[in-house]
């Protein structure tokens, strides 16, 4: 048989090919010859063919039935064939192949074997694919070999018994005692993988940590070493680009990051060093860049003092700056880590984020999108809110819908004026239109409807925004839906904040039925319009063109459409009675916590849906509420009424106080609204309208007072007014105790007079502690609907010293602004 | 970038690119650094390397990556290092 060709040929000659058919021939042709060579046992030309199979496997073919050729190799004496015989063993066998085991008594001689160049080899080999089983059985030897004194061989030791400790933790220990010289190294390879397989030891096992903390004194030893590697000049063996061995330092940075991080001793040993390095290191090139972000990311995670802190965050916002990409893309993935934490110090940096936003690579523009809406906040709300909104515009259709949400949740937490959050909400709603979110529709109406000196402000931009463009779903609905509500407003034409426009009435039924008809509505805009339009019958004058246009609706293909349209018509023809009072203006809508069906609030101020879950602690029968009522005799007193009380509370009779009393006590399941003849809403009209979120805005400024002092005791009142009713006053009591004794068992009753209603609700707790140690917190509501001034009478019991105390008292200093 | 739970690194060399696979954990800059570091080596050992040397010499390619790094971790970094120790093993064959 003719010499088998050389590598270099068949090489060529595959090269050479033009088609994927005319290589796979030639492949085929040489895996024939070579499959016949090997089964001749031909020992000279073994090598050759291995390797001209391993370029075959590396170019995609199977070459599986070479593995055992491999093996043969290994075995051979001849350093070439080994070579070639453990490269195939890495390439080919892997530990799904049954075959690498043989190699295990292969490795174990060559171990032991007196070249360096051989044992170096087998210690790669089984470095990069040693099973557990290899691993197990070799430990020992690669142990022996860590201690030689061959550098050499010693770095290559080193990393595959880290490669060892991966794939079996157990043996970790008997590594232990070799490595307690490693670090003492001056050869900078050894020190180098020592350093990796103390990381890696570190990282696996928390003992492992803790004893290489306390004993071997490991922190001051990398940081002498670090030291000296800064502080030595210039060594030409390990120097790159004029900083002396950066994988080095990068190495022990990270280790020093593994044993710093929540142990103070440790991080306060490092602290002076990392910040020499991150001072001296320059950082024009690359490499000094790397050095710099590793002692970030250790400063980050260890528990350093905050001037460093700061000193880290600044070189991230220096590497904002710089030309490179990658550096940029680095700083902005580190600084959404830590902008949780170190919020100030980002701040600094806000103004270099918000360029990145313009920035022509996709991941930075991500990044820095994340990290601007992590730091929107009450001061910067305006400013950033004009770059974000300007981002939008101009980004990809992929950012749109985050930027959007980001921007909603953004400017309803911290928007400055209403006027403002709609017009920024109008702003992403025409710009973005189409990407929003769908719950974004009903938080919207929701948000409309509160602000109600906005209405007409509001109604009068969205028409103009329905005039100029209908293709936005999200726009349309909502501007459908508000001039359903608000046309009255839209047509008398009054608006304080802009140049009112003039609308007559048969423009906007135009522009409602435009809708209707057009194809770029759905569904749901259609309904939304359907029903608008039925409201404005209400509000305008003009019923019988809306009476033709929900009868044509009637008979639409559309069930949603025709079941509208159909109860719509009934109630023209048969409950005309009816129709002032159904489609009488919304009511300022509460949300909701719960993802029950909407609640619409009531003017006496009972939406208990989710609140008032707490069973409370203290059950306070319906006796001592009247006896509160019976001492404060003479006056007018409306009642008490808890909630949750298991037991019915006196009223003094009255059927809307019944309804309180069922509401209250119903305290579990949401109560539903029951229909009393002022309001109730058909159910088909809160199609659309999804639950909110319940909220209430902290009124601005009303001051708190105290109401009581007496005995040590003090309580204060603190304002809120509850949004959606104005009517409404959330007062939240603390209680605080300046004695040195705790008071138990305290409970707290108030009662106001009859023009008023008072909720209370379950307190924090009934235990006062010591000395200012902490407060009882508990919220009362009060509607106050004729705006009287509040006045109130409250009674204290509580267990003090082991003797009870009661005290009543009355409070008469409200301020003006809570009850007006 | 992000592959599973593995980084990406890579960088361009005219027509080639040479990619690392690494932890998420790890730092980007440095094993860039650690690539470059491995071209060099590469340019010096044959010799303003091309692609052609690569292809055709693949088994010393390897050798190299196994002086270099070793069970998934930078082993040596000294360029002058590694070129003894590749000239040395050069001369047993």
């Amino acid at each position: 048989m003719p010499a088998p060709i050389r590598l270099r040929e068949l090489i060529r000659t595959i090269r050479t090919a033009r088609t994927q058919a005319e290589e796979r021939e030639m492949i085929q042709k040489e895996c024939a010859a070579i499959r016949s060579s090997f089964r001749e046992e031909d020992n000279t030309y073994r090598c050759r063919n291995v390797a001209k199979l391993l370029y075959m496997h590396m170019l995609g073919y199977p070459a599986h039935f070479g593995q055992l050729e491999c093996l043969k190799l290994i075995a051979s004496q001849k350093f070439t064939d080994k070579r070639i015989g453990y490269l195939g063993a890495m390439l080919l066998l892997d530990e799904r192949q049954d075959v690498h085991l043989l190699m295990t008594n292969c490795i174990k001689n060559d171990l032991n074997h007196s070249t360096q160049y051989v044992q170096g080899l087998a210690l790669c080999t089984l470095g990069c694919m040693g099973s557990s089983e290899m691993c197990r059985d070799l430990a020992g030897e690669v142990e022996k070999l860590l201690k030689t004194s061959n550098s050499y061989l010693r770095k290559k030791a080193a990393l595959c018994a880290v490669h060892v400790i991966r794939k079996v933790p157990e043996l970790m220990e008997m590594f232990l005692p070799a490595t307690k010289n490693l670090l003492s190294e001056k050869n900078h390879g050894v020190l180098h993988t020592s350093v990796v397989l103390l990381t890696e030891m570190c990282e696996r096992s928390p003992d492992m940590l803790t004893h290489f903390r306390k004993n071997e004194k490991l922190v001051p030893q990398l940081v002498r070493i670090l030291k000296n590697l800064i502080m030595s000049g210039y060594s030409p063996e390990h120097d790159v680009s004029g900083i002396s061995d950066p994988f080095l330092q990068v190495r022990i940075l990270r280790l020093l990051r593994i044993l710093g991080k929540s142990d103070d001793d440790s991080s306060e040993a490092m602290n002076d060093i990392l910040a020499q390095v991150a001072t001296n290191t320059e950082t024009s090139k690359n490499v000094g860049n790397a050095i710099l972000y590793e002692t970030v990311l250790t400063i980050m995670d260890i528990k350093s003092e905050s001037g460093l802190r700061v000193l880290a965050i600044n070189i991230l916002g220096r590497f904002l700056l710089n030309n490179d990409k990658n550096i940029r893309y680095v700083a902005l993935t580190s600084l959404l880590k830590t902008v949780q934490t170190d919020h100030n110090a980002v701040q600094r940096h806000r103004s270099t984020i918000v360029d990145c936003l313009k920035d022509l690579d996709v991941s930075i523009k991500r990044r820095a999108m994340e990290l601007s809406f992590a730091l929107v906040n009450g001061n910067n709300i305006r400013g950033m809110m004009k770059e974000l909104l300007y981002f939008l515009d101009s980004c990809d259709p992929e950012f749109k819908a985050d930027c959007a949400s980001g921007v909603f949740l953004a400017a309803e937490k911290y928007a400055p004026s209403k006027r403002w959050h709609i017009d920024t909400i109008m702003r992403v709603l025409t710009t973005a239109g189409s990407y929003v979110r769908d719950d974004s529709v009903p938080n919207l109406i929701q948000l409309i409807t509160n602000s109600v000196e906005m209405h007409a402000y509001t109604v009068q931009r969205l028409y103009k925004a329905l005039l100029d463009d209908i293709s936005q779903q999200p726009l349309v609905q909502v501007a459908s839906w508000c001039i359903g509500e608000y046309g009255d407003l839209l047509v008398s034409g009054q608006c304080e904040e802009e140049e009112p426009i003039q609308v007559t009435e048969d423009e906007v039924l135009d522009v409602l039925e435009g809708l209707l008809v057009s194809n770029l509505s759905t569904p749901v805009t259609r309904g939304y319009s359907l029903t608008a339009i039925m409201k404005l019958s209400t509000r305008f004058s003009s019923v019988n063109r809306i009476k033709k246009v929900v009868s044509i609706y009637g008979s639409s293909i559309d069930v949603e459409l025709q079941q509208r349209a159909v109860e719509y018509n009934a109630l023209f023809k048969k409950y005309d009675h009816m129709r002032p009072a159904l489609l009488e203006r919304m009511p300022i809508m509460e949300k909701t916590a719960t993802n029950g069906p909407t609640e619409i609030v009531q003017t006496n101020g009972e939406t208990e849906s989710s609140d008032s879950k707490h069973m409370p602690s203290i059950a306070q029968p319906a006796n001592q509420a009247n006896d509160l009522l019976d001492l404060l005799g003479g006056h007018d007193v409306g009642p008490v009424i808890q909630t949750a009380l298991p037991t019915k509370p006196a009223s003094a009779g009255g059927e809307l106080l019944d309804l309180l009393g069922d509401l209250s006590l119903s305290g579990g399941p949401a109560p539903s609204p029951t229909p009393s003849v002022t309001i109730s809403q058909p159910p088909f009209l809160l199609d659309g309208l999804s639950s909110q979120p319940l909220f209430n805005d902290t009124a601005a400024g009303i001051p708190p007072m105290t109401a009581y002092n007496k005995n040590g005791l003090k309580i204060e009142f603190t304002f809120e007014r509850s949004n959606p009713n104005p009517n409404i006053s959330v007062i939240t009591i603390h209680a605080s105790n300046t004695t040195e004794a705790d008071m138990t068992d305290f409970v707290f009753q108030a009662a106001v007079p009859k023009t008023f209603q008072l909720q209370l609700l379950s307190p924090s707790s009934n235990v006062v502690p010591a000395l200012n140690q902490g407060n009882i917190t508990q919220v009362i509501r009060v509607l106050n609907p004729q705006k009287q001034q509040l006045r109130m009478r409250i009674k204290l019991t509580y267990t003090y010293k082991g003797a009870p105390v009661q005290d009543l008292a009355e409070v008469n200093n409200f301020p003006p602004q809570s009850w007006q | 970038m992000l592959f599973r739970n593995f980084k990406i690194i890579y960088r361009r060399y005219a027509g080639l690119y040479f990619c690392i696979c690494v932890d998420v954990t790890d730092n980007n800059l440095a094993y860039l650094e650690g690539i470059h570091n491995f071209v060099e080596v590469l340019n010096e050992y044959f010799h303003n390397v091309c692609e052609l040397d690569l292809v055709f010499n693949f088994y010393k390619v390897y050798t190299v990556v196994d002086e270099m790094f070793l069970a998934g971790e930078i082993r040596e970094t000294s360029q002058t290092k590694v070129l003894k120790q590749l000239l040395m093993l050069q001369s047993l064959e």
